[in-house]
C-alpha cells in the first residue's frame, strides 16, 4: 500500500513540475485577453485543469503522509491511512467544486 | 553533507507549501464560482500587498521544493548524476521563480 | 502441487505432493532430496531463527521455513526464486557479501569507550534512546528486508534498511565512542536520504522490525548535525 502512494506521490510531483511553468505562463497571458480565458472553457481543458487539481491533492496528501513518518512517532499504519485520507477528501472535494 | 541540507530544504518547503496549497485552493474554489474574467480577478487582485508577499512566498517555496525533487527522479530513473544534472535544476529553479515572481508582480502589483 | 523454481539455468517445474503443516523449506527440502539432487539452496535451523532460508516466494521475499505452504500456495501452485538484490551464486542460493560490507560501510560495529576495568555503564530500558534501541536490535541480518527494498534496485550504492537501522541502534547506544563519523556515512545518496518511505521493508521484516522509523530517526539526527556545523 504505501509503495503505490509513493508512486503516485512521485508522478503526480513528476507532472506538477511539468506544469508549474506552464501555469506561470498562462496567468501572464489570461489575465490580457479574456480571449484566452475563453480558451479555457474548453472540455479538454477543463479536464486538464481537474487532473493537476487531483495531482496536487494527491502530492499534497503523499508529502503529508511523508512529513509525519520522518517526524513523528506514530505508529507506522496509522500515518499512512491518514495521509491517504487526506488526499483523497482533499481530491473528491476540489474535484466536485471545480465541476460546478 | 549537501544531501542533508537538501533533504532539509525540501522538507522546511514543503511544510511551508503545505500551508500555501491550502490556502491557494480555498481561494481558487471560492474565486471560480460563476466563471472567470480577466477583469474580475485583476479587481480583486491589483494593489494587495498582503497577497503580493503570500504568493512570492509561494513561488519561492515551490522554486525549491521542485528541483529537489526532481533531482531524485531524474537519479534514479533516468541514471542522470554528475554536475550537468545540478546544473540542469539550478536553471530551472531560477526559470521557475523568473516566471513565478512575473506572474506574481503582473497580478498583484 | 506444481512448484516453479528459479534456478541458474532455467525455471525448473517440480510435482510435490502437499502435506498439512507443509512449509516452503519443507517443498525445496523434498525436491532435493527425492526429485533433483542438484538443486542448491540454503538453510539451517529450520525454525525461524537464523534467517538462513530467506528466498522469494510467490515474488515476496520471505523466510520459507516460517512460510505455511497453506498461506502461499494458490490454486495449488508456488513459485520459488533467490532473494532479489544480490547476486546469484547457484539457484537458490545468494551472495550475501555486499549486504554485510554495506552494514559495515553504515558503521554497523559496536565501539564501546569503557574498558573491563571500568565499571558497567548503566542503561535504564525506559530511557528513550534505549527504547529507540531495542525497537531495532533483535535484527539478524536475513536481508529479507534489503531484498524486498524498491531503492535498493535502483541505486545500487544504496546501503539499504539493515544496515541503516544497525547504525540508528548505535547512534542510540550511550555507551558508543564516536557517532560523528557514524552519521557521516549514513547521510547522503547512499544513505539515508535515499529511502522513500515506500516501506516494503518494515512490511516485510520477519521480526518485525521497522526500518522506516529507524531510518526517518537517522534523517532527523543528520539534519540536526548539520544545522550545528558537525556532519
Amino acid at each position: 500500500m504505501s509503495r503505490w502512494v509513493a508512486h503516485v506521490h512521485r508522478l503526480s510531483g513528476v507532472a506538477l513540475a511539468f506544469f508549474l511553468p506552464l501555469h506561470f505562463w498562462a496567468l501572464g497571458n489570461a489575465l490580457q485577453l479574456d480571449s484566452f480565458l475563453a480558451w479555457t472553457q474548453q472540455p479538454l481543458v477543463k479536464l486538464g485543469e481537474w487532473a493537476i487539481v487531483v495531482a496536487l491533492a494527491a502530492h499534497f496528501g503523499g508529502g503529508l503522509r511523508v512529513l509525519a513518518l520522518e517526524f513523528l512517532p506514530l505508529l507506522d499504519w496509522q500515518k499512512s491511512l491518514a495521509a491517504v485520507a487526506a488526499a483523497v477528501t482533499l481530491a473528491v472535494g476540489l474535484a466536485l467544486a471545480l465541476a460546478l | 553533507m549537501t544531501q542533508t541540507v537538501l533533504w532539509l530544504a525540501q522538507r522546511v518547503t514543503a511544510a511551508i507549501l503545505a500551508v500555501c496549497v491550502a490556502v491557494h485552493l480555498a481561494t481558487i474554489i471560492y474565486a471560480v464560482q460563476g466563471g472567470l474574467t480577466a477583469a474580475e480577478i485583476l479587481g480583486r487582485t491589483r494593489g494587495s500587498t498582503s497577497w503580493l508577499v503570500f504568493y512570492s512566498v509561494f513561488v519561492a517555496a515551490a522554486a525549491i521544493h521542485a528541483p529537489i525533487g526532481l533531482r531524485t527522479v531524474l537519479g534514479e530513473w533516468l541514471k542522470w548524476r554528475g554536475i550537468w544534472r545540478e546544473v540542469f535544476l539550478v536553471f530551472f529553479a531560477c526559470a521557475l521563480l523568473w516566471f513565478g515572481l512575473q506572474a506574481v508582480i503582473g497580478v498583484f502589483a | 502441487m506444481r512448484v516453479l523454481v528459479k534456478r541458474s539455468s532455467a525455471v525448473q517445474e517440480f510435482e510435490v505432493p502437499r502435506h498439512p503443516s507443509q512449509t516452503v523449506l519443507d517443498v525445496v527440502t523434498y525436491i532435493q532430496r527425492k526429485l533433483d539432487p542438484t538443486l542448491a539452496y540454503r538453510y539451517a535451523c529450520r525454525v525461524g531463527m537464523c534467517g538462513s532460508c530467506a528466498m522469494t516466494v510467490n515474488g515476496v521475499p520471505r523466510w520459507t521455513c516460517r512460510t505455511h505452504v497453506d498461506k502461499v500456495a494458490h490454486d495449488d501452485s508456488l513459485q520459488i526464486g533467490p532473494l532479489k538484490n544480490l547476486p546469484v551464486i547457484r539457484d537458490l542460493v545468494t551472495d550475501m557479501r555486499e549486504f554485510f560490507n554495506k552494514w559495515a560501510r553504515a558503521k554497523g560495529q559496536f565501539e564501546g569507550a569503557r574498558t573491563r576495568h571500568d565499571d558497567f555503564e548503566e542503561i535504564s530500558p525506559e530511557t528513550r534512546n534505549r527504547e529507540a534501541v531495542d525497537a531495532g536490535i533483535e535484527c539478524i541480518g536475513c536481508a529479507v528486508c534489503y531484498s524486498a527494498c524498491d531503492v535498493v534496485a535502483a541505486n545500487p550504492a544504496y546501503l539499504g534498511p539493515a544496515a541503516l537501522n544497525r547504525a540508528w541502534t548505535l547512534l542510540n547506544d550511550v555507551r558508543e565512542k564516536e557517532n560523528s563519523e557514524r552519521l557521516r556515512a549514513v547521510a547522503g545518496d547512499a544513505g539515508c536520504h535515499a529511502c522513500h518511505t515506500h516501506m516494503d521493508c518494515t512490511e516485510r521484516c520477519p521480526k518485525h522490525l521497522s526500518p522506516t522509523a529507524a531510518i526517518a530517526g537517522l534523517k532527523r539526527a543528520t539534519a540536526k548535525a548539520a544545522l550545528k556545523g558537525e556532519l
